[in-house]
């Protein structure tokens, strides 16, 4: 019985027991994808023991290509051999199948609001960044304004809030996680003030997520970052 | 308790027809209030502050924006009865995969079809043929894309039928021809009540995009 005793001490001091043993979890991602590091988040939040495959998007393994021939995106989770795409889907997928520390309320109403705010950063919020980094002159100054506007209604949104999930992190809040990282780079990269201190909360969200446990220590690393989006800067912007 | 249950809609919309359904799956009664987009009410933009659009659900006066939303909040409410996203996580995964790839694709290529010609018009049509197959590639041997029972992908993607005479119309093409287990599994869905009474008439569908085109100055 002592024995026994001991060994169980033993494992509980010095092993991370996964939360999903005897479960095969891949990810498919790249080094830098936001998408990918929204996945990452969700497993580590739940303890979840995985794989990290990172692809190379100039040449893509033809294992990439089996598991998402509709996109041949990443990221992709394979869970015991099934494939699961989209990075909003994954995440309801790893709610749906492992049940601690959830990223979704059991409130109907909440739910929906989360889905919401998850969906207006895909459509409204992704696009015109992406208008912002690659874009001049007036094409610029349109973006601008319609970033305004966006960002007007997450501002309200986090009033009274200290996270979109409210006390704890929520799916909204894996979903906007890329603006914790990414704005100071392309602010840096491009010179641009893309969130001032118009947005107080917003800016405070990005302080609060970032300082999040899950969150801290995921960032990729952040010179690799400067270089790869000056490069792509500079794509879009060729010195005159 | 149903509570109190609101819709503002838009008759022609395919959103909008995604939430009947789910409705009338649910036998939930409800409040059906048609919004004229030119002239939208002061309740729809209280409502929908965001986006000011239709469909928006109001239920005990809380607000619930975007049809995919909308059903699985729907689903998840009156969750005793006609469930339409089955328990298992990885079908409810694939079954979130391609209503995300229905509105990824088929509202926009589809409306390429009437807003457009030439070769933009003809590449809109090679695109939706081909999404088109690969849904109807998902069906399988199924009577449903849920399987043996109609559920949320089916409630995603049927609404669009009732505009597929005016894609054909406009592309000069049959999707029937091109995927005829699909046509044989919407006609399969027609056959449910909560279908054949949240799709509008085709020909009316077709009637107000050439008033549209017209209202647009579209040729």
């Amino acid at each position: 019985m002592k024995q026994m005793e001991y060994l169980f001490l033993f494992l509980e001091q010095n092993c991370v027991i996964a939360n999903n043993m005897g479960e095969e979890v891949k990810l498919y991602k790249t080094w830098s994808t936001p998408f990918g590091l929204r996945v990452v988040w969700a497993l580590k939040l739940k303890g979840i023991d995985y794989e990290s495959i990172d692809e190379d998007l100039s040449n893509k393994s033809d294992l990439l290509l089996h598991y998402n021939p509709v996109y041949k995106k990443v990221p992709v989770l394979v869970h015991n051999g099934n494939p699961i795409s989209e990075s909003t889907v994954i995440l309801e997928y790893i709610d749906d199948t492992w049940k601690q520390n959830p990223i979704l309320s059991q409130d109907p109403v909440e739910r929906a609001r989360q889905r919401f705010w998850a969906k207006f950063n895909e459509e409204k919020l992704l696009p015109t960044i992406w208008a912002i980094f690659t874009t001049e002159g007036k094409d610029l100054e349109e973006a601008m304004a319609a970033w305004v506007e966006n960002l007007k209604f997450v501002e309200e949104e986090l009033k009274g809030k200290k996270l979109f999930g409210g006390e704890k992190m929520g799916l909204a809040d894996l979903v906007f996680g890329w603006l914790a990282n990414l704005i100071g780079i392309f602010e840096e990269v491009s010179g641009l003030k893309i969130v001032d201190e118009r947005y107080p909360l917003l800016l405070t969200w990005m302080q609060v997520f970032s300082e999040l446990p899950v969150i801290k220590e995921t960032w990729p690393p952040h010179d690799k970052m400067i270089t790869k989006y000056r490069a792509l800067y500079e794509k879009y912007h060729p010195a005159k | 308790m149903e509570g109190e249950v609101v819709l503002l809609d838009f008759w022609p919309s395919m959103f909008g027809m995604r939430t009947r359904i789910a409705l009338a799956e649910k036998q939930i009664k409800y409040e059906y209030r048609e919004e004229d987009l030119r002239n939208k009410s002061a309740l729809l933009l209280q409502m929908n502050p965001v986006h000011k659009k239709i469909p928006v659900l109001i239920h005990n006066g809380k607000p619930i924006c975007e049809s995919l939303i909308q059903v699985q909040y729907i689903d998840e409410v009156w969750n005793d009865r006609a469930p339409l996203l089955p328990p298992n996580p990885y079908q409810r995964a694939t079954a979130r995969f391609w209503a995300d790839f229905v509105d990824k694709k088929i509202y926009d290529l589809g409306g390429k079809l009437w807003r457009t010609k030439g070769e933009e018009q003809e590449a809109a049509k090679k695109e939706l043929i081909e999404c088109l197959k690969l849904l109807e590639g998902q069906l399988g041997d199924n009577p449903y894309f849920g399987g043996k029972d109609f559920g949320f992908l089916d409630v995603a993607l049927v609404p669009f039928y009732c505009w597929f005479y005016t894609y054909e119309k406009f592309g000069r093409f049959s999707i029937e021809a091109e995927c005829p287990k699909l046509i044989a599994w919407a006609k399969r869905c027609m056959q449910k009540e909560s279908v054949a009474k949240s799709l509008a008439d085709q020909e009316k569908i077709y009637d107000f995009v050439l008033h549209l085109k017209k209202a647009l100055g579209i040729e």
